[in-house]
C-alpha cells in the first residue's frame, strides 16, 4: 500500500510538471489555442476518468472476499436503469466532445487564414502576412524568404504579431515541421505542398525541429525560431544579406547532399523560381523525378486521394 | 567465379556480417552459447525425438497454443532488450555526449522493437492464447483445420527467425516499424533491412492470416450443441471478432508490403514521388491495416479480464450482451479511424474532424466495458489472485490510455502531440496497460489448465509491482516529455533539463527488467513446487466456463463426450446442477494425425525469405519450387486422421477419476 | 447408462431435467467450404487494394502513354470470353461430378484448364507487347497499377490451373471420394471467383481506361 502511495503521488507530481513545459504555456496564438483546447477535453474527460478510476479501486477494497460485511450477490448481472447510464454517460461526453473537435479543427485547420492575432486583437487590415517557403532537407531546414530574397539554413525568424505563411515541402524523405512555440505541426513531404499559418505573439528563441523521423541525421534536425520585432527583423534579414552567397541551383544541389547537425548559415540571394523547381523535383531538369512532365508546376497534389481532395486548397 | 558467387550468395558478402560492431558481437557471443548450451542439453537428455513427435508435429491446439506462448516470451526477452538499450540511450545522449549508440545501430533498435513487439509478442500471445483457451470453451476437440494450425505455428516463426537473423547477418530496417516510403524505398534505404522487415512480416503474416480464418471457422462452426451465438463465452467472443479482423485486416498489409517490395525489386512506381507514385497511398494502407491490428490485441485482452473478473468475483458478468454488443461495435469501427494516425498530412478540416470524432466514438463502448467489470465487482468477493491483481491494474491504467488517446483524436491538439513521447506514452499506456498485462493476467489464470499447477503466487505478486510500477515510471515520463514538445525517436537531446526525464524512464525500464527477471523466477519457481502446485481437481479458480470442466492438462481430445450446454458460464451451471462425469459408455474419437510439413513448409519459407532478401536468385527459386512440392505432396495425403480406441479414452478417464478420487 | 448420472436438477431448482454432454458421437460440420469461402473473402480484400491503388494510380501517365493509347478492346473480348467460358464448363464439370461421372467430369475440367491456359498466353502476348514498346510497369505509376492488378489477376489463374491440374490427378487416383469432391468444389469457387474480379478489372480498368 505504501508503494501504492508514492504512486499516487508521482502521479500527481507529474502533471504539474508538465504545466510549465512548451506546449502549455506556448508564444503563439495558435498554439495556444490548442493548448486551451488540450485542457478543455482533458477536464471534460477527467469528469468520468476520476470517477471511474476511484470506483474500480473502492470497489476492489470494499468487495475483496475476507470482508464478509460487504453485500454480495451472487446472481446479480443486469440492471436496464445501469446499463442505460453506462452507455449514456461517456456519450454524454463524446457529444460534447465531439462538437468542440468539431468547431476547433475547423478553426485551428493550419491552412486557414488567421482571423486575429491574439485574443482581442484582430488583424490589421493592411497586415501583409510573411511568405516563408520551408524545405526539408536531408537533415537540416531550408528557409526561403521570397520577399526579403534570402535563405537560411536551420535558422528562422518572423517579426512578432504579423502573420506568417508558410509552404512547406521536403527534397526526398517525409519530415514534419514542428515550432511547439508557435503552432501545431504538418508534415513536409517530397513533390507536395502542405501550408502553415501562424504567428508569434512573444519575441524570443523558440525551437524548431522535424517531427516525423527520417533518417540517419534526424535527431540533429533543429533549428532555432526567432520572434523579433519590426526593426530587428529587418536588421536580421541585413545581416543574412551581408554574410551570405548565392543560393543557386547548383549551390543548392550541394546544400541536399545528406549532412547532419549543419551549422546555420545564410544566402544573400536565391536563384528565381527555386523552390518551385524543388517542390517539382526538378533542380535538375533532367532528373528522372522531375514531375514537370506531368504537373503544371505548382500543382502539387497533396492530400489528393481517396476522394478526399484538397487541390482547392492549393493555390 | 564472381557470377557463381553471386549466383549463390547474392548481395550477401562477408562485409554484411556486423564484426565491427562489438554491442552485436557480443550478443552474438552469448544467443550462440546459450544456443549451443540449450542443444546441447537436448541432445544429453535425448529430447530431440520427444520434442519433434510430441511438439513440433503436434496439430493439437493445446501444444500449438503453448508453442505459440513460448516464441512469444522468448521475443518478449528480445524485444524488451531493445527498449532498454534505447532507454540507456536516451538517458545518457546529452550534450556532448553522443551515447553508446550511433544513429545506424540506434534507428535499427526502435524499429526491431516496434516490429518484434506487435508482430511477435503481442500477436503470437494473443494467438497462443485463442489457440488453446477457445476450442475448450466452446466444447471443441480441436480447430477447424488442425494441420494449417501447426503451418500457421511455424509460418510465424520463420518470420521471427528471419527478424533474428538480421540481428547478425546484414542489418533490420531503419525505417520505423511502419516503413514509411520514401524512407524505406530502394534509394533512401539500399540496404537488406527492409527486405527483412518485408519478408519477415509477409511470411508471419501468412500464418496470422491462415490461424484467422482457421479459428474464425472454428467458432462458426464446432460449438457445442446448445452453444449459440449468445451464449459463448466472453473470451470466444472477442476471439470471434478478433479472428474477424484479422481476416478483414492483414491482407491489406499483405498487399501493401508486396506494393512496397514490387518498387524495391521490380522499381515499379506505387509509392514513388517520380512518375506518379504516389507515399501517401502507403501511409494510408499501411493504416487501414493497422488502426484495426490494434483491436485484434486488445479485444482478446478484454475477452480475459471479462473471464477473470466474473471468476474471481463469485459472480456472473455484469451485462454479458452490452459487453457482446460492445465488442461487435468496437470490431466495425476500428475500420473507420484509421486516418487520425495521420492529422497532421494536410486532409482538409472536415476529413480529418470526421476521422476524430468516430475514433471518440469507440470510446463509448469501450468506456461500456469498464463499467461491466467495474459492476461485476460490486456486490462481488473479490479473491486477488494474481489474475485479478492484473486486471484491477488494466481498469486504472487503461482509462487513463483512453483518455490520451481521446485527446490525441482531437485534430487541432494532435497537431501539438503527434509524434511526441506523449504518442508514445499513450500507445504504450494502453499496449502494455491493456494487452500486455491482460496476456500476463491470461497466463496466470490458464497456466493450471495448460500444465497441471498452478503459478507460484510469490513471484507473481513480485512480478506483478515491478512490473506495474515500472511501467508508470518509465512513461508518465514521457507524457511529460512529450507537452515539452519532446518528438520521439531521437538518439540524442541537447537541452540537459530534460535529463530528470529521461533518467527516471530508464530507471522505470530497470523495474520492468526487473519484472520480467520475476516472471521467469515465477516459471522456474513453479516447475520445481509443481507437486505442490498441483491442480487436480481441473477448476483451480472455481471458473465458469467449459475449459474448467476438463482435466488439467485436458486428454488430447479435451472432452470425452460433447458437451451440452444451456447458458453462458456453461461450467458454473453443471456445477450447480451437480454434474456427475460419465465413467462409462465412452466411444471411440476421431482424431488428426501429427505431421511434420507444416514445419518443413516454414523453415522452406524461411530459406526462401531469406534468399529473397539477399538476392540469391537460384535459391530463391529452388526453395520456391521445394515449397510447392511440399504443398503439393501434402495434398496426395488423404489418411489425416485415426480413431483414439474407447478403451484408450477409457483409461485416460479412468485415470482422472482415480486422481479425483485421492484428493477428495 | 451415462444419461442417468448427468441429468440433474440443482437443489430446490426447478425440477426440470438437463443433460449435459451427449452420450453420442456429435459430429460437426465440416468448416472447409466455409473457410476457403472466408479466405477467398481475404483475397478480395487484396484485389480491393489493388483496386484501390488502380484508382489513386490510374490517371498518372507521368508522360508515358494512357490508357487509351495502350489497351486493345479487341484483345481483352477475346480474352473475357475464354475466361468466362471456362467458368461455364467448370459449371458442367460439377454437374457431371454430382453425377458421379468421373470420366466427363475430367473432360470439362480439361476444357477448362484449356480456356484458361488460352486466357493467360493472351494476357501474357499482351504483356509482352507493352514491354517490347517499353510500356512496362515501371513506366508510369498507371503502368504500375495495371500490371499489378491484371498481373495479380493472372497469377491467380496460374495457381488455378496448377491446382487444377494437380486435382485431375487426384481424382484419376483416387476417384470421385467425398475429399475429392470437396476440392472440386473449392476450386470451383476459386475459378468463379476470379471471373467476378475479372469482371471487375475488365469494366474498371480495360472499358473505363480507354475512355479519354
Amino acid at each position: 500500500m505504501k508503494a501504492m502511495r508514492g504512486l499516487l503521488l508521482f502521479i500527481v507530481a507529474l502533471p504539474l510538471a508538465g504545466c510549465q513545459s512548451v506546449l502549455m504555456s506556448p508564444s503563439g496564438d495558435l498554439a495556444r489555442q490548442q493548448r486551451d483546447l488540450i485542457i478543455t477535453s482533458t477536464v471534460l474527460m477527467l469528469l468520468i476518468i476520476v470517477p471511474v478510476i476511484v470506483l474500480t479501486l473502492a470497489f476492489a477494497w470494499h468487495f475483496r472476499a475476507s470482508n464478509k460485511k460487504a453485500t454480495y450477490d451472487p446472481d446479480w448481472d443486469h440492471s436496464t436503469i445501469l446499463e442505460l447510464l453506462i452507455w449514456s454517460a461517456p456519450l454524454l461526453i463524446i457529444i460534447a466532445l465531439g462538437a468542440i473537435t468539431w468547431v476547433s479543427t475547423h478553426k485551428l485547420d493550419p491552412y486557414r487564414p488567421l482571423d486575429q492575432l491574439a485574443p482581442g486583437r484582430p488583424i490589421p487590415a493592411d497586415a501583409r502576412p510573411l511568405t516563408v517557403y520551408v524545405v526539408a532537407l536531408d537533415w537540416k531546414w531550408l528557409f526561403i524568404y521570397p520577399e526579403q530574397g534570402i535563405a537560411t539554413v536551420n535558422e528562422l525568424a518572423a517579426p512578432v504579431d504579423r502573420p506568417i505563411n508558410f509552404k512547406i515541402t521536403a527534397s526526398t524523405v517525409m519530415n514534419s515541421f514542428f515550432i511547439p512555440a508557435l503552432a501545431g505541426q504538418i508534415y513536409a513531404m517530397p513533390g507536395m505542398e502542405t501550408t502553415l499559418q501562424a504567428v508569434i505573439n512573444h519575441p524570443g528563441e523558440f525551437e524548431g525541429f522535424s517531427a516525423n523521423y527520417s533518417g540517419l541525421g534526424f535527431s540533429g534536425m533543429h533549428f532555432a525560431f526567432h520572434g523579433m520585432s519590426e526593426g530587428g527583423f529587418t536588421q536580421w534579414v541585413e545581416r543574412a544579406k551581408r554574410g551570405g552567397g548565392d543560393l543557386s541551383r547548383e549551390a543548392y544541389v550541394k546544400l541536399a547532399q545528406p549532412s547532419r547537425y549543419e551549422p546555420v548559415h545564410t544566402y544573400a540571394t536565391v536563384a528565381p523560381g527555386l523552390y518551385q523547381t524543388i517542390l517539382t523535383q526538378c533542380v535538375d531538369p533532367g532528373s528522372r523525378s522531375c514531375m514537370s512532365n506531368t504537373h503544371p508546376a505548382g500543382d502539387a497534389h497533396a492530400g489528393d486521394m481517396d476522394g478526399m481532395s484538397m487541390s482547392s486548397r492549393t493555390d | 567465379m564472381p557470377d557463381l558467387t553471386k549466383l549463390l550468395f547474392g548481395r550477401l558478402t562477408l562485409e554484411s556480417l556486423p564484426f565491427h560492431e562489438p554491442i552485436l558481437v557480443g550478443t552474438f557471443a552469448v544467443v550462440a552459447l546459450g544456443g549451443i548450451a540449450l542443444l546441447g542439453v537436448i541432445t544429453y537428455y535425448r529430447l530431440w525425438g520427444y520434442l519433434w513427435r510430441e511438439w513440433f508435429t503436434s496439430i493439437d491446439h493445446k501444444k500449438i497454443g503453448i508453442m505459440y506462448m513460448i516464441l512469444g516470451f522468448v521475443m518478449l526477452l528480445r524485444g524488451f532488450s531493445d527498449a532498454i538499450m534505447m532507454r540507456a540511450q536516451q538517458a545518457i545522449a546529452f550534450g556532448d555526449n553522443m551515447g553508446y549508440l550511433p544513429p545506424e545501430h540506434y534507428d535499427q533498435i526502435f524499429t526491431a522493437h516496434g516490429v518484434i513487439m506487435i508482430f511477435f509478442v503481442a500477436m503470437p500471445m494473443v494467438t497462443g492464447l485463442m489457440n488453446f483457451v477457445m476450442p475448450l470453451q466452446i466444447g471443441a476437440r480441436d480447430v477447424a483445420f488442425p494441420f494449417l494450425n501447426n503451418f500457421s505455428f511455424w509460418m510465424t516463426v520463420a518470420g521471427a527467425l528471419l527478424v533474428m537473423a538480421s540481428l547478425f547477418i546484414g542489418e533490420f530496417a531503419r525505417t520505423g516499424w511502419l516503413a514509411y516510403p520514401p524512407l524505406s524505398d530502394i534509394v533512401s534505404s539500399p540496404d537488406a533491412g527492409v527486405d527483412y522487415y518485408i519478408w519477415a512480416l509477409q511470411i508471419a503474416g501468412v500464418g496470422t492470416l491462415l490461424s484467422g480464418i482457421n479459428l474464425l471457422v472454428t467458432i462458426v462452426k464446432m460449438r457445442a450443441p446448445g452453444m449459440t451465438i449468445m451464449k459463448m463465452p466472453v473470451f470466444t467472443w472477442t476471439a470471434l471478432c478478433t479472428n474477424v479482423l484479422i481476416v478483414a485486416a492483414f491482407p491489406v498489409l499483405t498487399a501493401v508490403l508486396a506494393m512496397l517490395a514490387l518498387d524495391r525489386y521490380v522499381g515499379t512506381n506505387f509509392f514513388t514521388t517520380a512518375s506518379g507514385g504516389n507515399a501517401m497511398m502507403y501511409i494510408n494502407f499501411i493504416w487501414i491495416w493497422g488502426h484495426p491490428e490494434v483491436y485484434i490485441l486488445v479485444l482478446p485482452a478484454f475477452g480475459i479480464y471479462s473471464e477473470v473478473t466474473a471468476t474471481f468475483c463469485r459472480k456472473p458478468l455484469f451485462g454479458y450482451a452490452s459487453m457482446v454488443y460492445a465488442t461487435v461495435v468496437i470490431t466495425v469501427l476500428s475500420y473507420l479511424v484509421w486516418l487520425h494516425h495521420f492529422f497532421t498530412m494536410g486532409s482538409g478540416a472536415s476529413v480529418n474532424s470526421f476521422f476524430g470524432i468516430t475514433t471518440m466514438i469507440i470510446s463509448i463502448p469501450t468506456g461500456a466495458k469498464i463499467f461491466n467489470w467495474l459492476f461485476t465487482m460490486y456486490r462481488g468477493r473479490v479473491e486477488f489472485e494474481i489474475p485479478m491483481m492484473w486486471t484491477v491494474a488494466f481498469m486504472v491504467t487503461f482509462v487513463i490510455g483512453g483518455m490520451t488517446g481521446v485527446l490525441l483524436a482531437v485534430p487541432p491538439a494532435d497537431f501539438s502531440l503527434h509524434n511526441s513521447l506523449f504518442l508514445v506514452a499513450h500507445f504504450h499506456n494502453v499496449i502494455i496497460g491493456g494487452v500486455l498485462f491482460g496476456l500476463f493476467a491470461g497466463i496466470n489464470y490458464w497456466f493450471p489448465k495448460a500444465f497441471g499447477f498452478r503459478l507460484d503466487r510469490f513471484w507473481g505478486k513480485c512480478s506483478f509491482w515491478l512490473w506495474v510500477i515500472g511501467f508508470y515510471f518509465a512513461f508518465m515520463p514521457l507524457y511529460v516529455m512529450g507537452l515539452m514538445g519532446v518528438t520521439r525517436r531521437l538518439n540524442h537531446f541537447d537541452d540537459p533539463s530534460l535529463r530528470i526525464w529521461t533518467l527516471l524512464a530508464a530507471f522505470g525500464a530497470f523495474l520492468i527488467l526487473l519484472g520480467i527477471a520475476c516472471t521467469i523466477m515465477q516459471f522456474y519457481v513453479s516447475f520445481r513446487r509443481r507437486v505442490e502446485l498441483r491442480d487436480v481437481t481441473g477448476d483451480p479458480w472455481h471458473g465458469r466456463t467449459l475449459e474448467w470442466s476438463t482435466s488439467s492438462p485436458p486428454p488430447p481430445y479435451n472432452f470425452a463426450f460433447t458437451p451440452r450446454i444451456h447458458d453462458h458460464d456453461a461450467w458454473w451451471m453443471m456445477k450447480k446442477y451437480r454434474y456427475e462425469r460419465p465413467l462409462d459408455g465412452f466411444l471411440p474419437i476421431h482424431m488428426p494425425h501429427n505431421t511434420g510439413t507444416g514445419f518443413v513448409l516454414g523453415a522452406l519459407s524461411f530459406v526462401f525469405g531469406f534468399a529473397m532478401i539477399w538476392y540469391m536468385w537460384l535459391l530463391a527459386a529452388l526453395s520456391f519450387l521445394a515449397i510447392l512440392v511440399v504443398g503439393i505432396t501434402h495434398t496426395f495425403n488423404y489418411e489425416r486422421e485415426y480413431y483414439l480406441s474407447a478403451d484408450e479414452v477409457r483409461r485416460v478417464e479412468q485415470s482422472r477419476t482415480e486422481l479425483l478420487a485421492s484428493h477428495v | 447408462m451415462s444419461d442417468m448420472s448427468s441429468t440433474m436438477t440443482p437443489d430446490g431448482g426447478p425440477g426440470e431435467k438437463l443433460l449435459f454432454h451427449e452420450a453420442r458421437d456429435v459430429h460437426t460440420a465440416n468448416g472447409t467450404l466455409l473457410g476457403f469461402w472466408v479466405y477467398l473473402m481475404s483475397d478480395c480484400l487484396i484485389f480491393a487494394c489493388l483496386f484501390a491503388a488502380y484508382g489513386v494510380l490510374g490517371r498518372e501517365y507521368a508522360g508515358g502513354p494512357t490508357g487509351a493509347e495502350v489497351l486493345e478492346l479487341p484483345t481483352v473480348a477475346l480474352n473475357t470470353t475464354l475466361l468466362l467460358l471456362s467458368s461455364i464448363t467448370y459449371g458442367f464439370a460439377v454437374l457431371e461430378m454430382q453425377r458421379d461421372r468421373k470420366n466427363p467430369m475430367l473432360a470439362w475440367l480439361v476444357v477448362t484448364g484449356l480456356l484458361g491456359a488460352g486466357f493467360l498466353t493472351v494476357e501474357l502476348r499482351e504483356f509482352a507487347h507493352l514491354i517490347a514498346e517499353g510500356n512496362g510497369p515501371q513506366r508510369s505509376a498507371f503502368l504500375t497499377s495495371f500490371f499489378s492488378l491484371v498481373g495479380t489477376h493472372g497469377l491467380h489463374v496460374t495457381c488455378g490451373i496448377l491446382w487444377l491440374i494437380v486435382l485431375m490427378v487426384q481424382v484419376m487416383r483416387k476417384g470421385l471420394i467425398h475429399a475429392n469432391k470437396r476440392r472440386l468444389l473449392c476450386l470451383s469457387m476459386f475459378w468463379h471467383f476470379l471471373d467476378v474480379v475479372w469482371v471487375g478489372v475488365f469494366s474498371f480498368v480495360y472499358l473505363m481506361g480507354v475512355l479519354p
